[in-house]
């Protein structure tokens, strides 16, 4: 009889072949990006991969000349609001899901829910109208729009929020987030009744039980949900390449591209740089993230 | 399942929902609506005319002359979606469940496989854009050494289509593995270890167990990955590619890495001018999806639970 031991650990052994080989292909591409990041001009277009001592002078050139740096603040300033922002409304519509009872809460739970299924990225072409078009001058004029519906509903839009090249026109039509919600409302349908009616017994009241009770007990599905939601965001290129029309406004996704296209030959060393820079901030999000995002949907997904 | 309210105040939820149902409303619904509006009308983007059209810009896309174009970016869209689909998933299958295992070094190999989340469309492609340079990049230098050939990787209808479906299933491997990662851990360990004890392979505990009790994660990711790679895909060949380069016949009406999003966002904002076209569309790869998404939660979504009962 076959004893099941050397087998079992012939088995371990590929695993950790096949493990090895897929992490070093996975990693390859980014390393090669880092190594040819830190090399003189003449060595990015030789075959060398032999690390050099240029990444702060790659840096520096990319951060100033091809306007890095002011790619990364304006994607951090729109990634930050919108991962917070969005975090807190889905925070706040999960709690009036599951520890409020009212009229039509299935109707809006469908709501919400249904918007999974209408990404902006084919809404494009109206939602870039009714963003960028100017607005009403005045009131009256926006009144006058809306009390017709005819006009609301069956004419293309006149105005819009005149948002083109501003931050706004990035944060807030994804503050409300389906996904958000629906974790929150996953989580907080899984804390134990008695915990709610302690706290209402209490005297807490909503406000108290949502800041002392609910937040605290959803480090991971906060986690989760940040690392998710700033990744979403920071990935984000088709919007904010036809919305923002002025470049000191442009995302570093984007702008990115600019630093491909600009000049007559590419500066493969800058835009290596500038690819691994605009990889660190998600990057450092999920790291310090990971444990807890991994907990948020081991909890909520699949049981 | 027992209620949870707690709270019977009643304008208070209508408080907490109000700043999500206005966003959703004024940016989601709202834009679905006038996409329909919008695809009736024959509108020029830069000089604001709008004129009703009926039917016309749908009439444009099924039968007229530029017709070609749409069906070969919808045969194209399919075949890129299905294969990061499917290649990605079983990848990510299969190194989920050999680093799930109590191995020496899991730990390292778990994070080492799903960094890739951080990694954005428009990155990975400029890092691809590189690496697979014609004359400069490090593949073709490799391949130039050692076999006296340099492909012309994006110039080359199959190998550009190839290079855009292998750089999806990079980026997308992270999230992939993230998940199936998190779904392992609910799979009974006494199942696996029963089945080993009684004599089964690895591999008849792979495809008999663990892929089984992984089908709920599957269902899940399959839709996720179709909805990655029908939309957020525009970076990615934005970068890469710019939608070409043209295929061989049939496929040389339009480039061939070109899908549906690529081209409802090249009708809206730099080619034909007529955004009614883009909106029209926009509106038949919405219904698609609509209608895939009916499809898999009809026939394949009864094993997998999303809360109510």
């Amino acid at each position: 009889m076959p004893r099941p031991r050397p087998r079992r650990s012939s088995g371990r052994f590929w695993s950790h072949v096949v493990l090895i080989v897929a992490c070093v292909l996975v990693a390859f591409p980014v390393l090669f990006a880092l190594i040819k990041a830190t090399q003189t001009r003449a060595a990015v277009l030789s075959p060398s991969l032999i690390a050099g001592d240029q990444f702060l002078v790659n840096l520096r050139q990319v951060w100033a000349t091809a306007d890095l740096g002011l790619f990364m603040r304006n994607s951090l300033i729109v990634a930050t609001a919108v991962t917070v922002g969005k975090t807190i409304l889905s925070l706040f519509g999960g709690m009036a899901l599951v520890f409020f009872r009212f009229p039509g809460h299935r109707f809006v739970f469908g709501f919400v829910l249904l918007t999974l299924m209408m990404p902006t990225e084919v809404l494009i072409v109206p939602l870039f109208d009714l963003v960028s078009l100017r607005p009403p001058e005045s009131w009256a004029v926006f009144w006058a729009w809306f009390s017709d519906p005819g006009r609301v509903f069956l004419r293309p839009l006149d105005f819009g929020f005149g948002w083109s090249n501003s931050y706004l026109a990035l944060i807030v039509p994804f503050l409300a987030s389906a996904t958000g919600t629906f974790l929150f409302r996953q989580h907080f349908r899984a804390i134990p009744t008695s915990l709610a009616d302690a706290a209402r017994i209490d005297g807490a009241t909503p406000w108290q039980f949502l800041t002392r009770v609910l937040v605290p007990m959803s480090g991971n599905t906060i986690g989760a949900l940040a690392v998710i939601q700033f990744v979403y965001v920071w990935d984000q290129y088709l919007w904010p390449r036809v919305v923002i029309r002025r470049e000191e406004l442009q995302v570093v996704q984007v702008g990115l591209n600019m630093i491909i296209g600009a000049g007559d030959g590419v500066e493969w060393g800058w835009v290596m740089t500038g690819a691994i820079v605009t990889l660190i901030p998600p990057m450092l999000i999920f790291l310090v993230l990971q444990e807890r995002f991994t907990r948020g949907f081991a909890l909520t997904d699949a049981k | 399942m027992r209620e949870h309210a707690v709270f019977t105040n009643r304008w208070l939820p209508w408080v907490f929902l109000a700043p999500s149902l206005a966003v959703l409303t004024v940016f989601l619904y709202y834009p679905l609506w006038q996409a329909v509006v919008l695809s009736f009308h024959r509108a020029n983007l830069l000089l604001g005319t709008r004129r009703f059209v009926g039917w016309g810009n749908y009439e444009a896309i099924f039968t007229g002359p530029l017709s070609a174009r749409y069906h070969q970016v919808m045969v194209q869209s399919f075949a890129f979606s299905m294969l990061v689909v499917v290649i990605g998933l079983s990848i990510s299958v299969v190194l989920a469940t050999l680093a799930a295992q109590p191995l020496r070094g899991a730990r390292v190999y778990r994070l080492l496989l799903i960094w890739p989340f951080a990694l954005s469309p428009a990155v990975a492609a400029t890092i691809m854009l590189f690496l697979f340079n014609p004359e400069i990049g490090g593949v073709n230098q490799v391949l130039n050494a050692l076999f006296g050939i340099k492909p012309r990787w994006l110039d080359t209808p199959q190998l550009a289509f190839a290079l855009v479906v292998v750089t999806a299933v990079w980026k997308n491997l992270g999230y992939n593995v993230v998940f199936y990662l998190a779904a392992l851990q609910n799979v009974p360990k006494e199942l696996s270890e029963a089945a080993a004890i009684d004599g089964a392979s690895g591999f008849q505990r792979f495809f008999r167990i663990t892929l089984p009790m992984l089908s709920p994660m599957t269902f899940f990711l399959v839709f996720t990955n179709l909805t990655y790679s029908f939309f957020d895909s525009y970076g990615l060949i934005d970068v890469l590619t710019r939608g070409g380069p043209i295929g061989p016949a049939p496929f040389d009406a339009v480039g061939i890495t070109r899908t549906m999003v690529y081209q409802v966002a090249n009708d809206g904002f730099t080619g034909s001018g007529n955004t009614g076209l883009a909106a029209a569309f926009g509106n038949i790869v919405l219904a698609i999806v609509a209608l895939i998404t009916f499809a898999q939660f009809r026939f394949g979504g009864r094993r997998v639970q999303y809360g109510d009962h």
